[in-house]
């Protein structure tokens, strides 16, 4: 596996002392490869929220080792993550998160403005990630302006303005209907087939996992299936 | 990136303008208290300095020296009299006028109008001592002086008040318990640097106001004018002598009497001003400090309504430092901008005030510059806790806040 992106390597993640111990992730053990896409499933309490946090270099793990890039992030400062997260990580959440009373435009900049992109240089690749996402003249649009679907391609406009290496997708259909979560998945399963993007997403619906190469399954902070099924046939 | 960061700042005070506003006051009326008393001080103390060159910086003055309040004063109180004065007219040399005058605060009527004015006697080199131009009539005469007669010159506030446009000369005013003719009025000199009106006054020979108002034979001030070009340190140094002479002093005894130049007097007045801006000083370092608090805790709340926010932005890549700035930079527009607003009252204040008093308005580039440097500091000082707050936020429960 030279090709992989992430690893985890006996992973543990512990809150509390003692008798009080709870373990989060108790030995996981996982690699995703450049360019797959992959969902994380699991039922909540599962640890698939913290192994995705760890995952997208938010937290790092009590032990264990986890890999991103050939570097050993669990080890990096709280400032070199991040970098390491405006570099090469772009963020997708359930409830968009995205600046209120903000254009979509400054929205998608704002990972490039902690990059220290000049403004016209920022500005014009704000306009290709809209375009991109298909929001091509709504730049101006606040979030309020705009609907829950289209709220969500912004989002994704500014995971991918910094033309990010991972991308770390937390439930991103989680508040949508049916129709939009297709059109979203559509449009990240284009971005993982065109650009080569590595996508890392939780979803507890089975019919969204279904647009991943390979699901994992999580159960009691373990992992209960890696889903290669896929490679082995 | 800074020019983003204060835009964003700015964007947020405006988004919140009213709470803004109430924050701010404390700020503003620190530094608009701080503009306005140091404003009005120094048009003060220019005032005040003006007067004295006006008059002239040969002029002495000699009044009674008063027992300082422990009681261990190491001379003998005696007031002065006619003989202080006729001592120093007879061996002072090289002075242009020597002249002695007694005030006091009295009702004047006319006909059916009354006001207070300052009531002077003195005698005929006081036009020259104190620089009086008579205007229209004439000055008392030496026989008048020493006959104490009952005349009188008004100034021209008094004239204004009582006679209008009309002919004062020859009318009879009543000054206290007695009256006198109007021979003359005197030409304007306007307000003093304290705001007291120097043309609201009847003047009159000294041994009719020492007869007829004051009831004795005291004189309160000998005011000696020094000829152009002559010393004022060795005029004082004379006057010294010869009072101490005069009054048989012993030399182990101090003077009962102080000879001061007018230079030392400006120099009273502007420490009286001094001490009362220092003291305006300190209540407004009080409203600054409490202004301080106001914006931390506001800081603290927009840290709090903006968790989130500062969870997106440190998952997105932003570094502690640029949380802490972000804020920082919020905290000090939001205080700079208090202590424009606070500018903008001060000199406002100060310039009413300074028409009012008739006092020039002098503001000072410094203070202005102190007082923006200032305010910024107080933003960065009170608001570095709520930003340090803010920037050390763990990223996954800023995200997780509602």
């Amino acid at each position: 596996m030279t090709d992989a992106l992430v690893t985890f390597t006996d992973v543990w993640k512990s809150y509390g002392q003692g008798e009080a111990q709870v373990h989060a992730l108790a030995g996981v053990d996982l690699a995703i490869r450049k360019g797959e896409f992959v969902a994380i499933m699991g039922p909540s309490g599962s640890g698939k929220s913290t192994s995705m946090n760890i995952i997208g270099c938010l937290d790092t793990p009590t032990s264990g080792r986890h890999g991103f890039l050939s570097v050993d992030a669990g080890r990096l400062d709280r400032t070199q993550r991040a970098v390491l997260r405006n570099l090469y990580i772009g963020f997708v959440f359930q409830g968009y998160n995205l600046l209120p009373r903000t254009t979509a435009a400054e929205n998608v900049e704002l990972p490039l403005i902690y990059r220290g992109m000049p403004a016209g240089e920022r500005r014009n690749a704000a306009m290709q990630a809209l375009a991109q996402v298909g929001l091509g003249g709504r730049e101006h649009h606040t979030p309020a302006e705009l609907s829950g679907g289209q709220q969500q391609r912004v989002a994704i406009a500014r995971a991918i303005v910094t033309r990010p290496t991972l991308l770390v997708a937390d439930e991103p259909t989680g508040n949508l209907d049916t129709q939009r979560s297709h059109e979203i998945m559509e449009l990240l399963t284009g971005l993982n087939r065109d650009e080569g993007l590595t996508i890392a997403m939780v979803t507890h619906e089975g019919d969204i996992a279904s647009y991943a190469d390979r699901t994992i399954s999580f159960l009691d902070g373990k992992i209960a299936s890696q889903g290669y099924e896929m490679e082995s046939a | 990136m800074l020019w983003e960061t204060i835009r964003l700042a700015l964007r947020s005070v405006r988004r919140n303008a009213m709470r803004s506003v109430l924050t701010l006051l404390g700020i503003v009326i620190g530094v608009a208290a701080v503009i306005a008393m140091v404003t009005i001080g120094s048009g003060t103390t220019a005032k005040v300095r003006e007067d004295i060159s006006k008059l002239g910086s040969n002029l002495l003055v000699v009044r009674a020296a008063r027992p300082d309040r422990s009681g261990n004063s190491n001379f003998t109180v005696r007031r002065l009299e006619q003989k202080d004065l006729d001592v120093l007219n007879k061996h002072l040399d090289d002075v242009r006028a020597v002249s002695g005058e007694s005030q006091s605060q009295v009702r004047i009527v006319y006909g059916a109008q009354n006001t207070a004015a300052q009531v002077t006697g003195t005698d005929t080199e006081y036009f020259t001592a104190r620089d009086w131009t008579v205007s229209l009539g004439r000055a008392f005469t030496e026989q008048e002086v020493r006959g104490g007669t009952g005349v009188c010159l008004i100034g021209q506030t008094i004239r204004t008040q009582f006679f209008g446009s009309g002919d004062p000369l020859d009318e009879i005013i009543r000054v206290g318990k007695t009256s006198c003719r109007i021979i003359g009025t005197l030409g304007s000199k306007g307000y003093t640097g304290f705001g007291q009106d120097q043309d609201n006054l009847v003047l009159m020979p000294l041994t009719t106001f020492q007869r007829r108002i004051a009831g004795n034979r005291y004189i309160d001030t000998i005011y000696v004018s020094v000829n152009d070009g002559a010393s004022t340190t060795q005029a004082v140094a004379d006057v010294s002598a010869i009072m101490r002479e005069a009054r048989g002093i012993q030399p182990t005894r101090d003077d009962n009497f102080e000879v001061r130049d007018m230079t030392q007097i400006a120099d009273a007045m502007t420490s009286a001003t001094t001490a009362m801006t220092g003291m305006l000083g300190a209540v407004a370092g009080v409203s600054l400090l409490v202004g301080g608090i106001g914006i931390m805790n506001i800081m603290l709340v927009s840290v709090t309504e903006r968790t989130r926010e500062i969870g997106i932005r440190l998952a997105i890549g932003a570094h502690e430092k640029d949380i802490l700035i972000q804020f920082l930079v919020e905290a000090t527009v939001l205080s700079l901008l208090g202590g424009l607003l606070g500018i903008a009252l001060g000199l406002g204040l100060a310039g009413g005030a300074a028409s009012f008093l008739a006092i020039p308005f002098a503001p000072s580039a410094t203070i202005i510059l102190i007082a923006v440097v200032f305010s910024a500091l107080i933003g960065m000082v009170f608001g570095f806790f709520p930003a340090l707050r803010g920037a050390r936020l763990n990223p996954i429960d800023a995200l997780r806040h509602e």
